[in-house]
């Protein structure tokens, strides 16, 4: 009898710990839902003309793409941030008003439709089918699939089409390591990791021999990485017309894509460029950059 | 429908399936063997065994999957050196193998001892009467009857096995997991159907197992 009273009273333990679990998500969730509140506010601000200044602004960004979209501690870096927070200032969003969104690849389409960011600047390609879902703004920047290297092969790997016998790493779920396979080097053994973070590890240990994904993010990987041991190859094949991502149907795509013609006519968008990849090396293919934004449909 | 029949289409759906149901064969013949041997450790009259077989239990059972798949790839292979082929896709499928093998063993162990405890004392002490030691009374007596009482323990932990193999994806194993992000990331606006598509094709495989688990544990039960 004793037993089963000590048995039952932890079992009452037990269910009092997963209540307070359960409460504690709630609150969580509260949190989540003060932030939605906020973006009703800014919603009636953009249908002012985005001049007033709602509470704040929600802008979906990668968190662990070092020299586009990177948070470090409590402060965000990179180029999609930089253009990011002059979009927002030229739709009259000072910085502080700017509520950070982590928007990992995979959910970007999601995050928008269910309008839990106003907008998405995250190495965002405009592809016809995601124009279907969502809308997009610019392009803000033209990138370019490329290879990052050991510097030590820099004379053997050159591009795409020597990279028979190698070993190339991308992350899972993008396309470009099986373009690679696909139009150039078939017989590359393809690696695909969780991140990029864990690529470089690859390369730097000599388990592959390139790295690809667009060339900016190479160049900020590089950057990041600041052995000097990893250089960029420079040969750009492929074309990627950055965007910025917006709910569909949103009233912002004008506002937006004048922001971005104003900041590559006022010089911004070089001096973002410049300061991004500082030491690495890197230019951004001059024929196609910098881009003039699409018409608004 | 029909698009997205089209997009399905374009995509090695059924090979890639096929990686998870290979890693959940060879991690279930690993894991079976190493658990077994664990379970015969905390069983065993040694203490230094007992100590040890429980000491790698606690150890592997607390420690999240990914975590050991993430050992595998970045400490296993390229640290200590531990190749299992030549060719990179090979090892890294067996890279997989290894760190699921290693990870469900501890289950697996726990599971036969739950089998073990079904096993009324009296068989020990008779087979120690009629003069076994340890392991032929292990071996006649004792797993012989443990293993009937944990089918259903075990198929359990089969089951988990069979949907953890899709954290193989983390290091490079193209399975069914890694072509859906390929799927999401190409075809944003599919995402739910690519979603369920996913999620059924794993209910297909794992019923079976399920059903089959059922009807063992009933058929093997030992009456007493």
């Amino acid at each position: 009898m004793k037993t089963t009273r000590a048995a039952l009273a932890a079992l009452a333990a037990v269910g009092a710990l997963t209540l307070a679990a359960c409460t504690a998500e709630p609150g969580g969730e509260e949190g989540g839902g003060d932030t939605g509140a906020d973006s009703g506010d800014n919603g009636d601000s953009g249908a002012e003309g985005g001049d007033g200044g709602g509470d704040s602004i929600r802008i979906g960004i990668k968190f662990d793409q070092p020299g586009l979209g990177y948070k470090d501690g409590d402060t965000f870096t990179g180029f999609d941030v930089d253009v990011a927070t002059y979009i927002a200032e030229q739709l009259g969003y000072s910085e502080d008003q700017i509520e950070w969104v982590e928007s990992p690849s995979p959910q970007r389409e999601t995050m928008l439709q269910n309008e839990q960011v106003d907008m998405i600047v995250a190495t965002y390609s405009i592809t016809d089918e995601r124009n279907e879902v969502v809308d997009f703004a610019g392009p803000y920047f033209v990138a370019g699939q490329d290879l990052l290297i050991r510097s030590e092969d820099a004379g053997t790997i050159t591009g795409p089409d020597v990279l028979n016998g190698k070993n190339l790493c991308s992350v899972s779920g993008s396309t470009s390591a099986q373009r690679v396979k696909d139009e150039f080097s078939p017989d590359t053994q393809l690696v695909e990791l969780n991140g990029y973070s864990e690529c470089i590890q690859y390369l730097v240990g000599g388990q592959v021999d390139a790295v690809t994904t667009d060339d900016i993010i190479l160049a900020g990987l590089a950057a990041a990485d600041g052995s000097g041991e990893l250089q960029v190859v420079g040969n750009t094949f492929s074309e990627e017309n950055y965007g910025v991502g917006l709910p569909p149907g949103s009233d912002q795509c004008q506002p937006v894509t004048d922001a971005i013609n104003s900041m590559i006519e006022d010089g911004s968008w070089e001096e973002f460029i410049t300061s991004n990849t500082e030491g690495t090396g890197y230019e951004p293919n001059a024929d196609l950059n910098p881009p003039t934004p699409q018409e608004c449909a | 429908m029909g698009d997205f029949l089209q997009v399905l289409g374009e995509y090695d759906i059924a090979g890639a399936y096929w990686f998870n149901v290979k890693l959940a064969f060879f991690s279930g013949i690993f894991s079976l063997v190493l658990g077994t041997i664990l379970a015969l450790m905390r069983i065993s009259p040694l203490p230094s065994l007992q100590w040890a077989g429980a000491t790698y239990v606690n150890l592997v059972r607390n420690i999240p999957l990914t975590v050991v798949m993430m050992f595998a790839a970045f400490a296993l292979w390229p640290q200590l050196g531990v190749t299992f082929s030549e060719n990179l896709d090979q090892n890294f499928f067996w890279l997989a193998v290894w760190a699921l093998s290693v990870y469900t063993a501890s289950f697996v162990c726990e599971s036969i001892r739950s089998g073990v405890n079904t096993v009324p004392v009296g068989q020990a002490e008779a087979a120690r009467a009629i003069g076994l030691s340890f392991l032929p009374a292990a071996r006649l007596v004792i797993l012989p009857q443990a293993f009937r009482g944990s089918i259903a323990p075990l198929g359990n932990t089969f089951i988990a096995l069979i949907k953890n193999t899709t954290v193989a994806s983390a290091i490079s194993v193209a399975d069914i997991s890694l072509v859906m992000k390929y799927m999401v990331d190409q075809h944003g606006n599919y995402v739910i159907p690519i979603f369920l598509t996913v999620a059924a094709g794993f209910v297909i495989i794992v019923i079976p197992v399920g059903l089959v688990v059922t009807l063992l544990s009933q058929r093997l039960a030992v009456a007493r």
